[in-house]
């Protein structure tokens, strides 16, 4: 199995490789020049092509995608035209942020999808069946903007009960403030973070509900759903020991792929609830051209949904004995 | 066969006029009617029909384990004298596994893929007996031992995929012993496995069932296993008994054409036929439940059927001594 991760960590060099190339070419493609939109309106040309020769942005492709990579493995991922830093500075401040949303909000998405699809599938053709695949529909329609702003609306601008916008504590420092006697802290960055992690998770959750119902209604009708009734076990036990560890199985693949959902969901979630993470940077970095900066941010953003995929990848392995890894 | 030995001991579970329905879109329709069976402790029944006559589903009933959409309509299913039919559903839990064990068709399918085969004994002596993690271990070993289980100790930390056919259903006999059953009910037990593997394994159930003084209930298709193991015989068609009598006297003088036709059906190594011709097939196939015929229901497939078979069901009685059949042509000896 440690091969094998290493294996799997390896592969994401070409990946990352193949992935850089083909953001740069999208970014070839986009019209807009940053050297434009860095001295307004009101610039010469001659400004700007000297602007444009000083940020190298006058070089042929293939010269600037040689220069990035070369600067790349030294772990230099440019500098923002904007704001005068290393981008890879510029992400790191902001990257803790959306992972803690992501990772909150997919923790989430298991909870409530899972609770749900176990409920529903034990009464199957139930009230509260239809009940919860009516929730689950309407939680994979409705985009994650118009979740957001309605959650808001509803639990801060309404009931007053919890913050519209921003961050408290990160989570980690907020558990350790916890531990040495300071729960307020713990219980504002909880405050700040359940919205829009809500909002983010709710089709998620939806997805793996039905995925989990459905997967759950099939494992029970196998013959070691029978065998361990034979042997005398209740219910319960019959339901979570025995169906729900193998109906996890193809939803653990799906959780994988969700986690890339989130993070793209993120970008609009951050916006709404002005979550300081990587989310909100893109979208600005977008608009300014801040070719540099967009393109660490898609880096980043494929080196986190693989790493998470291969964390998945091996959890499979875990929970399948029949899944041989290599 | 010691028949002698537990013929004067009360049955440890008698069934009488267990009927089981089946309800779907063609309506409620019976697929066990009439059912009855006597076993005492050391004895082996065999019930013996094709696919399709409802010795699964008397099986399954036993354990209070039928499909959704089957149940008990009528009948009486008596465990040591206590009604299972009128039971609530935690003393049926406690007697599965504890009294009455099943032991399924398939052992890949019936064992949970995702848990070792260790954990999935030690979990039903945990259920019953109320010990701890290493008591439990321990019966779960002594148990693949008592089953002849080459390696046991590593083979209980191997999960069922890992493991030969034979030696699954080895794991399957062992998860149904460990809790010292009285009554053992083994639906086609060696129908999955290699031909070579059959032999073993029957030989292993007869063995363990002698030592243990287990009742047997074996269903089978095959009248060669029957005469291995059975001391007596029922032989279901269409979902009822057609012929009912110990293994001897069964052999000797099959009354119902039915069990004259499964006889003429297995195979015999004669020199110089193929397999195919050496196995006389009855001819058509058993009617479906929802669409049986008003008489006799094997009477459509019968050579000797006369008109009062496709007139009136016949009943099961008597024919000969402790021999019971129910068909119109043959007259009492």
């Amino acid at each position: 199995m440690l091969a094998y991760a290493i294996r799997r960590l390896l592969l994401l060099v070409p990946m990352a490789a193949g992935m850089v190339i083909v953001t740069f070419a999208l970014l070839l493609m986009v019209p807009g020049d940053p050297a434009h939109v860095l001295l307004g309106p009101e610039a010469t040309p001659d400004m700007i092509a000297n602007l444009r020769a000083s940020l190298g942005l006058d070089n042929p492709w293939y010269v600037r995608l040689w220069d990035y990579f070369a600067h790349l493995l030294q772990g230099d991922m440019g500098r923002s035209i904007f704001q005068n830093a290393p981008v890879s500075q510029i992400i790191a401040g902001r990257l803790g942020a959306t992972i803690e949303l992501a990772v909150v909000a997919l923790l989430l998405a298991t909870l409530i999808g899972m609770t749900l699809g176990v409920i529903a599938a034990m009464r199957q053709g139930s009230l509260i069946d239809t009940a919860t695949m009516l929730l689950a529909q309407l939680g994979v329609s409705m985009p994650v903007y118009w979740m957001g702003l309605l959650l808001m609306l509803g639990f801060s601008v309404q009931l007053n009960w919890l913050p519209a916008i921003g961050r408290g504590a990160p989570l980690l420092d907020a558990f350790g403030a916890a531990l040495t006697g300071r729960p307020q802290v713990l219980a504002d960055s909880l405050m700040h973070i359940l919205l829009p992690a809500l909002a983010l998770a709710a089709y998620s959750a939806a997805v793996i509900s039905r995925l989990v119902r459905t997967s759950m209604l099939e494992v029970l009708r196998e013959d070691f759903i029978r065998t361990a009734y034979a042997k005398g076990l209740r219910r319960p036990r019959v339901v979570i020991r025995h169906a729900l560890r193998n109906a996890l199985l193809p939803v653990l693949s799906v959780i994988g792929m969700q986690f890339g959902i989130l993070l793209g969901g993120a970008v609009l979630v951050e916006q709404i609830f002005a979550w300081p993470g990587l989310g909100q940077l893109t979208i600005g970095a977008i608009s300014q051209r801040d070719l540099p900066l967009v393109q660490g941010i898609t880096l980043t953003f494929a080196l986190t949904f693989a790493i998470i995929n291969l964390i998945v990848d091996l959890l499979y392995a875990v929970v399948d004995p029949r899944v041989r890894l290599g | 066969m010691a028949a002698e030995q537990h013929s004067d001991s009360p049955p440890v579970i008698a069934v009488s006029d267990l009927t089981v329905e089946i309800r779907s879109d063609r309506g409620s329709y019976p697929v066990v009617a009439d059912m009855a069976l006597a076993v005492r402790p050391g004895e082996t029944l065999c019930i013996v029909g094709e696919s399709g006559c409802g010795k699964s589903m008397t099986a399954l009933s036993l354990l209070r384990l039928l499909p959704e959409a089957a149940r008990v309509t009528r009948g009486e299913i008596l465990i040591d004298g206590e009604d299972l039919l009128a039971m609530n559903e935690h003393r049926v839990e406690d007697l599965r596994g504890e009294r009455i064990a099943m032991i399924f068709q398939e052992p890949l399918t019936a064992l949970n893929p995702v848990l070792t085969i260790g954990e999935q004994i030690a979990e039903s002596v945990r259920q019953h007996r109320k010990v701890g993690h290493r008591a439990a271990m321990q019966r779960t070993l002594e148990t693949l031992q008592l089953v002849q289980m080459p390696d046991a100790a590593r083979r209980a930390r191997q999960f069922p995929h890992e493991l030969s056919g034979g030696m699954r259903q080895r794991a399957m006999i062992a998860l149904a012993l460990a809790c010292d059953p009285r009554i053992l009910v083994a639906d086609e037990p060696t129908t999955a496995l290699d031909v070579t593997i059959q032999a073993q394994i029957l030989g292993l159930i007869e063995d363990l069932q002698q030592r243990l003084g287990t009742a047997l209930i074996l269903i089978t298709h095959d009248l060669g296993v029957v005469a291995e193991v059975a001391d007596r015989v029922v032989v279901m068609y269409a979902g009822r008994r057609v012929e009912e009598a110990s293994v001897y006297e069964l052999f000797d003088h099959p009354i119902h054409p039915y069990t004259l036709g499964l006889m003429g059906a297995i195979p015999r190594s004669v020199p110089g036929r193929s397999a195919a011709e050496r196995l006389t097939d009855i001819a058509g196939t058993v009617p479906p439940p929802w669409d049986l015929p008003v008489g006799c229901a094997f009477a459509p497939r019968c050579p000797g059927a006369s008109a009062r078979c496709f007139a009136e069901r016949p009943p099961f009685e008597e024919k000969r001594p402790g021999h019971f059949a129910a068909c119109w042509e043959h007259v009492h000896d």
